[in-house]
């Protein structure tokens, strides 16, 4: 039954199978979006946290650290109520629309992508800010410095936040309510699937997520080593 | 508290006037009541055992570190000149050699001047290189080349030549004269006895975060006033 199941699995990935790619495409779609929305406010969030020195710092750290780790379906739920008719954001009607799934996951990511941008950007500091201030470098310049000499360290955070928003499930499923041709995506469907029997689907959706996090995964071994290698990182 | 006592008339290029400058960090006294002038042009080394304070005192000076008391004053006024510093650990940017020269170069110099200055420490032909992969000596010699491209007026070195090779070590003290032939004032840490003989015109000698000494290095190297710095030129161990 197994082995029936992983051929039936290549065969609809082969086969290019519209609601397969339709699934594939909105995952996609979704998390790339919520990516974007977390880089523009994780890395002014972490980059402040590492560059400014302010009363209450060590607690706005903690507390960012501690976000790392934040339940999705506790997310899903915040979401949720929200964007809910009775919530503050009802009005809109977001929810069980792929907007509200953005939403969920950049809650969900954006504080990975500030936490490490934070511990990046304040190695850096520490090792930048007596050349910077000996140098006499304006702050804006310092902060493009950092950045661009940071970079391959971003973008391993950065893909540490993808990797968690391709991959999350519990948040989505509440916010996007899993509507096929609307808000279904991967994991959602790899759920559904699995629990209605549908091995194969489950399966198959299952072999592209994997093959998505190895691709992403390869990629940022493959810059690090590189500037590893040159020094660069 | 820093106080901003009144500075002196200054009748030399750039003299550098500390007035009783105290530091503390968590109640412990690193730098107690220093008061010095120094009027040379040239290079002022500063000797001291390992703990005397040398580095806290030169990060005062370049404003690195607020001291809790005292004032500084430069030609005369609290304007900080036109400065840079050279630490014992270079800090390179994590980029090529040509990149972290060009990063430092603020005003318009020109391609030709920022290769001529690779060219005086020897890295011309590593100047696509990553800095950060060059050599100890090599790392030194591009932090010295990349503060004096800022052409500044004061430069604070912090013990640049410690553990460096002889080549390397006399690259750098050429530059270090020709740069102070050129008017930069050069204040530089060092615990070679050797090379101080060769470069200072005045020496500081800092023991147990106090001034001990300050005189013509002529002077100090043939006739030191303080036990402290006899027991130092002799190899003593000065605790």
């Amino acid at each position: 039954m197994l082995t029936e199941a992983f051929s039936e699995a290549f065969a609809l990935i082969m086969s290019a199978d519209a609601d397969l790619y339709e699934i594939l495409w909105l995952s996609i779609q979704v998390s790339l979006t919520a990516l974007f929305l977390s880089i523009l406010l994780g890395l002014p969030i972490g980059s402040a946290l590492a560059i400014t020195n302010f009363p209450g710092k060590g607690i706005c750290i903690t507390i960012l650290n501690s976000l790392m780790g934040l339940p999705p379906v506790v997310v899903g739920l915040l979401v949720y109520l929200a964007l809910s008719r009775s919530g503050p954001f009802g009005v809109l009607g977001l929810l069980y629309t792929p907007t509200a799934m953005v939403i969920a996951q950049v809650v969900l990511i954006t504080p990975i992508i500030a936490a490490l941008t934070y511990q990046v950007m304040d190695d850096l500091h520490k090792e930048y800010r007596d050349l910077f201030f000996s140098l006499g470098i304006p702050l804006q310049k310092a902060i493009g410095a950092y950045l661009w000499d940071a970079r391959y360290s971003l973008i391993t955070a950065i893909l540490a936040g993808f990797g968690r928003a391709i991959s999350e499930v519990g948040a989505v499923i509440i916010v996007g309510g899993n509507i096929d041709h609307l808000t279904r995506v991967m994991t959602t469907a790899i759920a559904l699937e699995t629990s209605k029997g549908e091995l194969s689907i489950a399966l198959a959706l299952g072999i592209i997520l994997l093959a998505l996090a190895l691709i992403v995964n390869g990629l940022v071994t493959s810059v690090r080593s590189r500037a590893r290698h040159y020094g660069y990182a | 508290m820093v106080t901003h006592n009144s500075c002196s008339d200054s009748q030399s290029n750039l003299q550098i006037e500390v007035s009783n400058l105290d530091l503390s960090i968590r109640n412990i006294k690193l730098l107690n009541d220093i008061s010095v002038t120094i009027t040379t042009s040239g290079v002022t080394m500063v000797l001291g055992p390992n703990g005397a304070g040398k580095s806290l005192f030169l990060k005062c000076i370049h404003g690195l570190v607020t001291p809790t008391k005292g004032s500084i004053c430069f030609a005369g006024t609290h304007d900080y000149p036109k400065q840079a510093m050279v630490f014992q650990k270079p800090v390179l940017l994590r980029r090529s050699v040509m990149q972290n020269m060009r990063f430092a170069s603020q005003t318009q110099q020109s391609m030709t001047e920022l290769e001529e200055a690779l060219v005086s420490v020897h890295l011309s032909d590593k100047k696509d290189y990553p800095a950060t992969q060059l050599s100890g000596g090599e790392q030194q010699r591009l932090a010295l080349a990349r503060a004096l491209i800022t052409r500044p007026e004061l430069l604070l070195l912090d013990e640049p030549t410690a553990s460096l090779d002889p080549a390397s070590v006399l690259i750098i003290e050429d530059l270090i004269q020709k740069a102070a032939r050129e008017g930069v004032k050069i204040v530089f840490i060092s615990h070679d006895i050797g090379q101080a003989k060769r470069l200072a015109a005045d020496v500081l000698f800092l023991n147990r975060g106090q001034m001990v000494e300050h005189s013509e290095a002529t002077t100090f190297f043939t006739t030191p006033q303080s036990n402290e710095a006899m027991a130092y030129l002799n190899g003593e161990i000065v605790l």
